[in-house]
């Protein structure tokens, strides 16, 4: 019982923090700001994944999302805005119509969320889940797997070829 | 107890943040991140449902299949970005207008 409630204040605090940082990311008016609430965002949700079971995926998400797509924003930022320049700011347009469109989003998302009746199989995964991962993509995976490390290295030589210099 | 409707609220939220990034953003780096707040939410929806409708991990190969092309994504779109700001001498998203009829 009383582990139970220790189970659920983490798991609110960890909530918070995502939904709150995700709000920092959007209404912050520094692009350096936003940016590291992104991180604070990325770290809750990869503990949301922890408390879901799947341990593979929380480290991923760490090591991809805040170790690399988040240093990738990071270096976006200092390459397009003059380094001297520490009021990095960002305008923000529509406000209004922007927010009245994205309440209604999300209240037709959290009604039908809440009013499905989803179905629940009895049996919840439990214990480690990276050795049953690897299995899968080795097997029953195998093609998709194959195809995205194909993706990967298109992306790698589109994205050299875009920033490339031309030679005049 | 937390169901899978405390997940799915979060991640409702998550998205509704991601889209509200993207629609009013005016710097292009900002939209990618808001773009990135929408494929974490899905992600979430994934590994929910893996756990508490599924009972197998089916749903977590998929998360890992949408993290791959996040990353690709971020590094293809930053490199556009960077391209448009050695163009436009800006990234903002107002000035790339030049299709405009």
């Amino acid at each position: 019982m009383d582990k139970n409630l220790l189970s659920q204040i983490v798991f609110y605090f960890f909530a918070v923090l995502t939904i709150g940082s995700a709000a920092v990311v959007v209404f912050a008016r520094s692009l350096i700001r936003s940016a590291f609430a992104l991180l604070f965002t990325f770290f809750g949700v990869a503990a949301l994944y922890a408390y879901l079971g799947a341990d593979f995926l929380a480290a991923t998400q760490m090591v991809i999302y805040v170790g690399g797509i988040l240093v990738l924003i990071l270096f976006g930022i200092m390459l397009t805005h003059k380094l001297y320049d520490l009021k990095i700011k960002t305008a923000s347009v529509q406000l209004i119509p922007a927010v009245i469109a994205v309440v209604a989003v999300f209240a037709v998302l959290a009604f039908f969320m809440l009013r499905t009746q989803w179905f629940q199989s009895g049996s919840m995964l439990s214990g480690p889940t990276t050795a049953s991962i690897g299995n899968l993509l080795m097997q029953d995976f195998i093609l998709p797997f194959e195809v995205a490390s194909v993706l990967l290295l298109l992306a790698l030589i589109g994205a050299a070829m875009i920033v490339r210099r031309r030679p005049e | 107890m937390i169901g899978l409707s405390h997940y799915l609220v979060i991640s409702a939220a998550l998205f509704s943040f991601g889209i509200m990034c993207v629609l009013t953003r005016k710097n292009a780096i900002n939209v990618l991140m808001g773009i990135e707040l929408i494929l974490n939410a899905a992600n979430l929806n994934l590994i929910a449902f893996s756990k508490f409708s599924t009972g197998n991990i089916d749903g977590q190969i998929f998360a890992i299949f949408i993290i791959v092309v996040a990353a690709a994504e971020a590094a293809v779109g930053l490199a556009i970005v960077l391209s448009m700001y050695r163009i436009l001498r800006s990234v903002n998203l107002d000035r790339a207008d030049t299709l405009k009829g």
